[in-house]
């Protein structure tokens, strides 16, 4: 794919749009419409497609036909050898737990913490809690990568360093959760909570019992999104972890690429079980994510 | 926003001196993580920046040196240099191929587009680090399905890895085709919400599509793709792991961007002082990117 295949589609959408001109006889010009569209719109996906199913059929490859040209799409002899010898090589089935386990504790933290903050945000009335939205606000502006080195030195003086702490607490505060969840709150109608109020309820068992039910779907969005950064994050690990025993899998990847001869069938292999439990929460979840209003998300 | 949260919770003054406790409970936590992972290294990173700090041991105050190191330093300004031509490249690419998706997806003639969106929206759950190991995969001089493909049509193998130049243009390439998903699903929220009836207007008035893309379209989703623009812009300049794993920003080190630059002073080399400052002269940056976006953005608007 170069750049001026990806660029061609951009021409041509006017030329498309140039021949339907009556856009109330829809009856006969729905299928010359429809041809065109459909035809640009897949010609990108399959473009787009295009590089995961090759790798994807690439790691089903013996590790002997990487290489044998002429190069096949579909391998001959499908085996999933390159999967068991990246299982089992290197630790990496305890990365994959370390990262399983980094990330569910990471997002049920963020996802509890983001829903208390955006709810006082959204409906408690104090100058300190706009004087924290700020600083909530602040903490986009001057993303963790910018301090790498003094955070670093700041969790090692916690005593922190080289432990799933260290990777877990930093990560929990998270803008796009706060404003994910002050926006739903601010949605909820206030009579609900003056109700409640005049029932006798105490604030936070107000919270508690009605608003946290209510904002399951921000939960379920929310808790997708960060099992997916956090599944994918790569320099604060590289930077935290020094036992090889608590990498995560992104590093282990990392580390094969980084081999003097990378092995390309541990690697390739390896990257596809990287890949499945995103791609299967993201299709067991998907209208969640496909319906999220992410607009307000800034930084992960 | 800000409106809308003073006009939602105008509670008489009286009741306020009730509700201070419950809402300092609920964000406890995070003003907690906010302090000591925010503010705290913000503040020491600050001061280890006028310091030759190496992680380790006592230190000096050595003032601006480290400032005025870094100005004279050239592996710095290519770094510099390099990550500011990968943003040039990288965001307008993604803008524009985000859109067109995204038009495509909610125009009403397409066919399958439920499948497709998912097809588009794949490359972004990847971590950056396996859109590397893909890319390089693809990209391959020797063995990449690219090349395979150039030396089928007759033409040379193309030296997409000992070229800095193609090297930096894969990247451009990889990132655009992974970050596509998130921008396309701002877009098509953002172009959902615009009204039919300035469509059915426009063609009433005999406005063709592209035209009506031009007039309605573009202007009426402008807010949103000022936070794409923004957004994108303030990626590309943080990025890291994805040039780690396509390239190590190679050839040699013609592609070592920022983030990569601060990591190895700091972390290989030791020297914390010195990629404080390093940072901090990103963090100017990226707040000067977001400034003039603001501003941009506010001037457009009030056209």
């Amino acid at each position: 794919m170069t750049t001026t295949d990806m660029a061609r589609p951009v021409d041509a959408d006017p030329g498309r749009s140039v021949s339907k001109k009556r856009p109330r006889s829809a009856g006969g010009g729905g299928l010359r419409r429809a041809v065109p569209a459909t035809t640009l719109l897949w010609i990108l996906a399959c473009l787009y497609g295009l590089p995961v199913l090759w790798f994807i059929l690439s790691s089903l490859k013996p590790a002997g036909d990487l290489f044998s040209y002429p190069l096949t799409l579909v391998p001959h002899h499908p085996t999933l050898s390159g999967y068991l010898t990246a299982w089992r090589s290197a630790n990496f089935s305890q990365y994959f737990i370390n990262t399983a386990l980094v990330c569910v504790i990471t997002t049920i933290l963020t996802v509890g913490a983001s829903c208390c903050t955006g709810y006082a945000l959204a409906k408690y009335d104090n100058k300190w809690l706009k004087v924290f939205f700020i600083c909530i606000l602040a903490t986009t502006m001057l993303p963790s990568e910018v301090m790498l080195a003094p955070e670093f030195l700041v969790v090692r003086n916690l005593g922190l360093y080289n432990s799933f702490t260290g990777i877990i607490l930093p990560a929990v505060l998270t803008a796009t959760g706060c404003f994910m969840f002050r926006q739903f709150f601010l949605t909820v109608p206030d009579e609900l909570v003056e109700a409640a109020r005049i029932d006798g309820a105490r604030e936070l068992s107000i919270f508690a019992r009605i608003m946290v039910p209510l904002s399951r779907p921000i939960m379920l969005t929310l808790a997708i999104l960060s099992f997916q950064w956090r599944w994918n994050d790569y320099i604060w690990p590289l930077l935290m972890l020094n036992d090889p025993n608590k990498f995560t899998v992104q590093i282990g990847i990392q580390s094969i690429v980084g081999a003097q001869n990378i092995n390309w069938s541990v690697l390739l292999g390896a990257s596809v079980i990287s890949m499945i439990p995103l791609i299967v929460i993201f299709l067991v979840f998907q209208r969640y994510v496909m319906g999220a209003d992410i607009n307000a998300g800034l930084k992960d | 926003m800000t409106k809308r949260a003073s006009d939602v919770s105008a509670s008489p003054p009286r009741r306020r001196r009730s509700y201070t406790i419950a809402p300092l409970v609920l964000i406890a936590a995070n003003v907690v993580l906010f302090a000591l992972f925010f503010v705290w290294p913000a503040v020491i990173g600050l001061v280890y920046s006028f310091t030759n700090y190496t992680g380790v041991g006592a230190f000096q105050f050595v003032g601006l040196d480290n400032y005025s190191n870094l100005f004279g330093d050239s592996s710095f300004y290519d770094a510099l240099t390099r990550t500011l031509l990968y943003t040039v490249l990288f965001v307008p690419l993604n803008f524009a191929l985000s859109l067109l998706i995204a038009n495509m997806l909610v125009s009403k003639h397409a066919k399958g587009t439920s499948v497709a969106r998912v097809v588009f929206f794949i490359p972004w759950l990847l971590s950056p680090i396996v859109v590397g190991v893909l890319w390089r995969w693809l990209f391959g001089e020797n063995f990449g399905l690219v090349n395979y493909v150039v030396e089928k049509f007759g033409g040379h193998a193309i030296p997409w890895q000992s070229n800095a130049d193609l090297s930096l243009l894969v990247v451009v390439m990889a990132a655009s085709w992974a970050w596509t998903g998130f921008s396309m699903l701002l877009f098509i929220a953002a172009i959902k919400n615009v009204p039919v009836s300035y469509y059915e207007a426009a063609a009433l008035d005999g406005a063709g599509p592209w035209r009506q893309f031009i007039s309605i379209t573009l202007p009426s989703i402008a807010p949103t793709s000022f936070i794409v623009i923004l957004l994108n812009t303030i990626n590309a300049m943080k990025e890291y792991p994805l040039f780690v794993s396509l390239n190590n920003g190679g050839p040699g080190t013609s592609n070592n961007l920022l983030v990569q630059y601060i990591y190895q002073t700091g972390f290989q080399r030791g020297q914390i002082g010195y990629a404080s400052a390093a940072s901090f002269v990103l963090m100017l940056i990226l707040m000067a990117v977001a400034i003039i976006q603001l501003i941009v953005n506010r001037r457009v608007e009030n056209r």
